[in-house]
């Protein structure tokens, strides 16, 4: 017990050489941690598969192509010049699609603005029964049979919806099935806005 | 008293029974389980499924309706063959994200591949077909990312690191040879006083 007194007092009176230092260096592995803690926090919540489209704000892609409805009809993006249109990537083989479709329906029925289809790789005998089965939301669609346009659009995975100005630039994109929350909260809104200005 | 005891006792011997059956079955599970890993044939088979489930999955839910196939081009020159084989080990697929052009099964790179062979057969360059990918899918459609100020930390930062590891590590060895270095007995730090205090203590 005496031995004791005498061999822990130095420690404490006399502070060591860069004892602060020292002290810092064991909240360093904690300092680490927690940075690591917000970077995978940051980057595991990401979703990879939203890719930023690189067309945002770029003008539409020019295209012409024939009408799933009238094979003897084209339809070209320029016909649509004046106008805030919906390019919506779908096709009967696609099953997210099935799942956005009744929110076209709703967004068609309410006028909110017109909806061109792309028929994306799709065989037009089993889109258009497709169509007669789920109700047809679109103005018309058009069929990409070998997806180039799909390609020109940057599509990688069809439900995919962009929203295209007056202008002819596209304002928006969105990745995947369209669901009430993004009609109510970001499509709506946009086309409102941009049809005013 | 007597039978309740019994019974109990029997009770909990069968669960007891019970629990070593459980056991006993989930290791053998584990066994023919191990067994059938350890075929090699088997192994290899379950790779290439695991391999494959990029281009099934994507089958699986096509098979109410299809998606139309890729149009065939005709078959290119062994030039232009080998040209288009590396272009295409460069980009990435965007349906399997962690796989190339050239590897992916999926349709999409089916597209781009056909894509990638129609400017090819239009005379652009590999930089010009890259370009022309890169303004429709973004920089993620490159495998390597380009060297520019949006990469130069994705480029740099190994070697950043790397750089900041060796000034620790010197600044750390240089601090311990400096305190290495005026190291006299270690008794002689401590004040007079104490010193002669502790040598008082030692004695006894």
């Amino acid at each position: 017990m005496n031995d004791a007194a005498p061999n822990d007092a130095p420690a404490t009176t006399i502070p060591a050489p860069g004892a602060g230092a020292r002290v810092w260096r064991y909240f360093l592995p904690l300092a680490i941690f927690f940075g690591l803690v917000l970077f995978l926090w940051r980057g595991l919540s990401l979703n990879p598969r939203e890719i930023p489209s690189a067309l945002l704000n770029q003008p539409v892609p020019q295209f012409t192509l024939a009408q799933l409805h009238a094979k003897d009809k084209t339809f070209s993006a320029a016909d649509m010049k004046g106008k805030v249109w919906l390019l919506n990537v779908w096709g009967s083989w696609c099953v997210s699609c099935r799942y956005e479709h009744p929110h076209l329906n709703a967004m068609a029925k309410a006028g909110v603005v017109p909806i061109i289809g792309l028929n994306w790789k799709d065989q037009p005998e089993a889109a258009k029964a497709w169509l007669q089965r789920f109700g047809d939301p679109y103005q018309l669609s058009v069929m990409d049979l070998d997806g180039r346009v799909a390609i020109d659009f940057g599509v990688y995975g069809a439900p995919e919806t962009f929203v295209i100005d007056k202008t002819g630039t596209i304002r928006y994109k969105h990745t995947g099935p369209v669901d009430e929350k993004i009609v109510k909260d970001t499509l709506v809104p946009l086309i409102q806005s941009l049809n005013r200005g | 008293m007597d039978a309740d005891q019994r019974r109990s006792f029997v009770s909990k011997s069968s669960t007891v029974a019970v629990f070593r059956a459980f056991l006993l079955r989930k290791a053998r599970q584990i066994l023919s389980l191990i067994s059938w890993f350890a075929s090699g044939k088997r192994l290899y088979r379950y790779l290439r499924l695991s391999a494959s489930i990029c281009g099934s999955t994507l089958f699986l839910s096509l098979s109410i309706n299809a998606q139309l196939p890729t149009p065939a081009l005709p078959p290119a020159s062994p030039e232009l063959e080998a040209r288009l084989k590396k272009l295409e080990t460069e980009l990435r697929c965007l349906v399997c994200q962690n796989q190339t052009l050239a590897d992916s099964p999926a349709g999409l790179a089916g597209d781009l591949r056909r894509e990638v062979r129609l400017l090819a057969d239009q005379g652009k360059s590999n930089d010009e077909i890259k370009a022309h990918l890169r303004a429709r899918y973004g920089d993620f459609v490159l495998y390597k990312p380009e060297v520019e100020p949006k990469t130069w930390l994705l480029w740099g930062g190994p070697f950043l690191l790397l750089a900041g590891g060796a000034g620790v590590f010197f600044f750390m060895n240089r601090r311990r040879t400096a305190a290495a270095a005026p190291a006299s007995p270690p008794a002689s730090a401590l004040p007079p006083d104490q010193e002669r205090a502790r040598k008082l203590l030692d004695d006894e």
